[in-house]
């Protein structure tokens, strides 16, 4: 079913590309990027062009090959589709380029909020955006009475009334798996209380404090209403257990959304409850303790300037509303002009309209989360205090920012 | 041999180096969301310093004393400010090398002699059963080798599973709805050393079975005709016959074992255990790669492979001296 929308999306862009021939180039395209049904959307937008050959090679192990991939001169790769927490590897080593000129000769139309600047200039042009929100039962919440809830405090006075009720022992989800996923919960957590994560203008941590000890107080309270094993699971474990009928709130990304509320894997009583409601809050803050996330496309560095224009373009082909379509339309929230959201987008629409921050676009922002993910779970398991686990994460984060050189 | 010793020169060489200053700046990011405070790396005056010397900072030997690997500093702290040898171990296994070569070693230690014992038992009753049954037997009992170590380890790690088919079963023994293997550290510890004797009997199998068709059938006669029992048997006639296969099955299993990796990927263990191999693959994993951190660790495992093999190693060479 999945490679049949595939299938069917891939053959409609082609057509639509087809129908909107005007992209003409003169050079050669080569994509690297994620491996998901909107990326291939992208990639064919872009294949529609003619005049050069356009390659795409897409897979979900992009981020271990797009930098050396365009390390030389010239770069294998003249473009590599990034999301906010990625694009900082490519701008480090200087293998992307500045797209102002660009822009200028040939992108007067690209929307002014999808062009990405640091420090002045345009490094990328985002397509689509991703938030995690929450992901409830319609039917548990109206049983036991409460409102959907908008606050982390409110999600564990519901998860104790399911409890008692008896529908479910384990009613809370989140993707919790030690390393990646659990540092993005503890980096969601964090915003949330409304904590700094350097001292500012620097590399140096400063996560051991107030703001940290309460945020993962606050996951710890949630993990004792998920399933024991937490930290196992990722988003994809975590959005099983909904569907298998024993999460009833939990915090989701938008992209994942859809699987939920399709008819696939779940019954329908399950299927057809699981309601998307905004990104929560938590501890009085007024910032949801969420982050906006975006997937842009770069142009490469090390490639002749016939190359970068033909790559410009076909990419800008690739996003243009020429892609949307019935089918496409679903796969994303598209962040291109004509595009209709859907109930299962509703999430990220309210993250954007609460204010939520985006994911922290920094050099060293890497190093800190591999330092979460790598320290985090002894606090939960219940081996040691918040703040040893904090010191912890400081000192691991330390060092290897000292080993990139990031501090002295 | 430059095969061999030209990446183990540039693992090396690497490890003595850490990456140039990044001059950073502060700047203004805008994306979809609005704009903001940041900071970014200022890639002209990196640029310099990148050229001057290409290979990084020369560091000598201090990635290797830092924290994340053998935390010299710490160690030394912890060793002044706990009083007893007990506190001193659980601060050490909060350092993440020291927290890798707990498990490591222990997985080694348990999983070696297990599985070298396990393979002699399959072994002698597989060699022991009727013609017939054998091809079949031995075919069963190398499964477990064949299947891919990450898609052996993932049935396993959803057979143990709170709902799986081993984890309700656990559950029911003892008497606890919610136990859970994926939730407790020693029984995940458990559970990977389960994984890695299932997975490496096999191998200790096949090379004794191997070992037992070359077993002088007249010895074991004569053997029979003294009215040595079937266990005497095996005592004194196979056990020092397939000598010379143990140390190789031992020094094979050591290296193996002592880098062990898959079953922690596939179990999503690393909350409860890790690695030094692991600790390679999370240091290349991040959004930011540590290559010098991977190196440096990279190194102390050849280190550590080449300590555990150094007592057979010397024994095999004295045998071969002596002859």
């Amino acid at each position: 079913m999945f490679l049949k929308k595939v299938a069917l999306a891939s053959a409609l862009s082609i057509t639509a590309g087809a129908a909107f021939a005007a992209c003409e180039i003169s050079g050669n395209v080569s994509i690297v990027g994620n491996e998901f049904p909107a990326i291939h959307t992208v990639a064919n937008g872009a294949a529609a062009c003619t005049g050069g050959e356009v390659k795409a090679n897409l897979t979900a192990d992009h981020q271990k090959i797009n930098l050396a991939g365009m390390q030389g001169n010239p770069a294998e790769y003249t473009s590599a589709i990034i999301a906010n927490s990625s694009i900082v590897a490519l701008m480090n080593e200087d293998v992307i380029r500045p797209l102002d000129d660009l822009v200028a000769a040939y992108g007067q139309d690209i929307p002014k909020n999808q062009l990405i600047t640091i420090d002045g200039k345009i490094m990328a042009v985002a397509f689509m955006a991703n938030a995690q929100t929450l992901a409830y039962r319609k039917d548990v919440l109206e049983e036991i009475g409460v409102e959907v809830p908008t606050t982390y405090e409110e999600v564990l006075e519901a998860a104790e009334k399911i409890r008692a009720a008896g529908i479910s022992q384990y009613p809370v989800g989140g993707a919790y798996a030690a390393g990646w996923n659990l540092a993005e919960e503890f980096v969601n957590m964090y915003i949330g209380h409304g904590g700094e994560f350097y001292v500012p203008g620097s590399a140096e941590v400063a996560i051991n404090n107030e703001q940290g000890v309460a945020a993962l107080n606050m996951m710890k309270a949630l993990t004792e209403y998920m399933n024991p094993d937490f930290l196992t699971h990722d988003s994809n474990a975590t959005g099983a257990e909904m569907e298998a009928g024993n999460v009833m709130m939990m915090n989701m990304w938008g992209s994942r959304m859809g699987n939920l509320m399709d008819d696939e894997g779940a019954e329908e009583q399950v299927y057809s409850n699981i309601t998307v409601g905004g990104p929560l809050t938590v501890g009085g803050g007024t910032t949801p303790a969420s982050t906006l996330w975006w997937d842009g496309w770069t142009v490469a560095k090390n490639i002749s300037d016939e190359d970068a224009v033909a790559t410009f373009l076909a990419m800008k082909n690739g996003t243009s509303p020429a892609i949307l379509n019935e089918e496409t339309m679903s796969q994303a929230v598209w962040m291109i002009e004509g595009y209709t959201p859907a109930p299962v987008n509703d999430g990220v629409f309210a993250a954007i309209a609460a204010g939520t921050t985006s994911y922290p676009m920094l050099p060293y922002q890497g190093l800190l989360h591999t330092a979460l993910g790598d320290n985090l779970s002894d606090f939960l398991l219940g081996k040691e205090s918040a703040e040893q686990a904090l010191a912890d994460v400081e000192a691991a984060y330390t060092t290897a920012a000292k080993e990139k050189g990031f501090l002295q | 041999m430059l095969f061999i010793f030209f990446p183990i020169i540039s693992v090396v060489v690497q490890s003595f180096h850490v990456e140039h200053e990044q001059v950073i700046r502060s700047v203004e990011t805008c994306d979809l969301f609005g704009c903001k405070q940041s900071t970014t790396i200022d890639q002209e005056a990196t640029a310099a310093l990148r050229a001057e010397s290409p290979l990084g900072q020369f560091a000598g030997l201090t990635t290797y004393l830092d924290r994340n690997h053998l935390a010299v500093d710490e160690v030394g702290a912890t060793w002044n400010r706990t009083d007893s040898w007990r506190d001193f171990g659980s601060q050490m296994l909060n350092l993440p090398f020291y927290k890798a070569m707990g498990f490591t070693l222990t997985y080694t230690f348990v999983v070696t002699p297990l599985v070298i014992i396990l393979g002699f038992v399959i072994a002698v009753a597989v060699n022991s059963a009727t013609r017939v049954l054998r091809g079949p037997l031995i075919f069963f009992s190398l499964l477990p080798m064949m299947i891919t170590p990450l898609v052996g380890a993932l049935i396993l790690f959803w057979m143990v599973d709170a709902r799986g088919i081993i984890g309700t079963t656990l559950q029911y023994l003892a008497g606890d709805p919610n136990l859970s293997v994926k939730a407790s550290t020693p029984l995940m510890w458990i559970m990977l050393m389960v994984y890695g004797v299932w997975h490496s009997a096999p191998f200790a199998f096949i090379v004794y079975y191997a070992g037992l068709q070359t077993v002088s059938q007249d010895t074991l006669e004569a053997a029979r005709v003294d009215g040595a029992s079937r266990w005497l048997q095996i005592r004194h006639v196979i056990i020092p016959h397939l000598l010379p296969l143990t140390t190789f099955i031992a020094l094979m299993q050591l290296m193996d074992n002592f880098r062990v990796f898959e079953p922690i990927v596939s179990f999503a263990a690393n909350a409860h255990a890790t690695s030094l191999s692991w600790a390679i693959f999370n240091d290349l994993g991040g959004e930011t790669r540590q290559l010098s951190s991977a190196a440096a660790t990279s190194v102390l495992t050849i280190i550590g492979v080449a300590i555990l093999l150094s007592p057979v190693l010397v024994r095999t060479w004295r045998d071969f001296d002596r002859k």
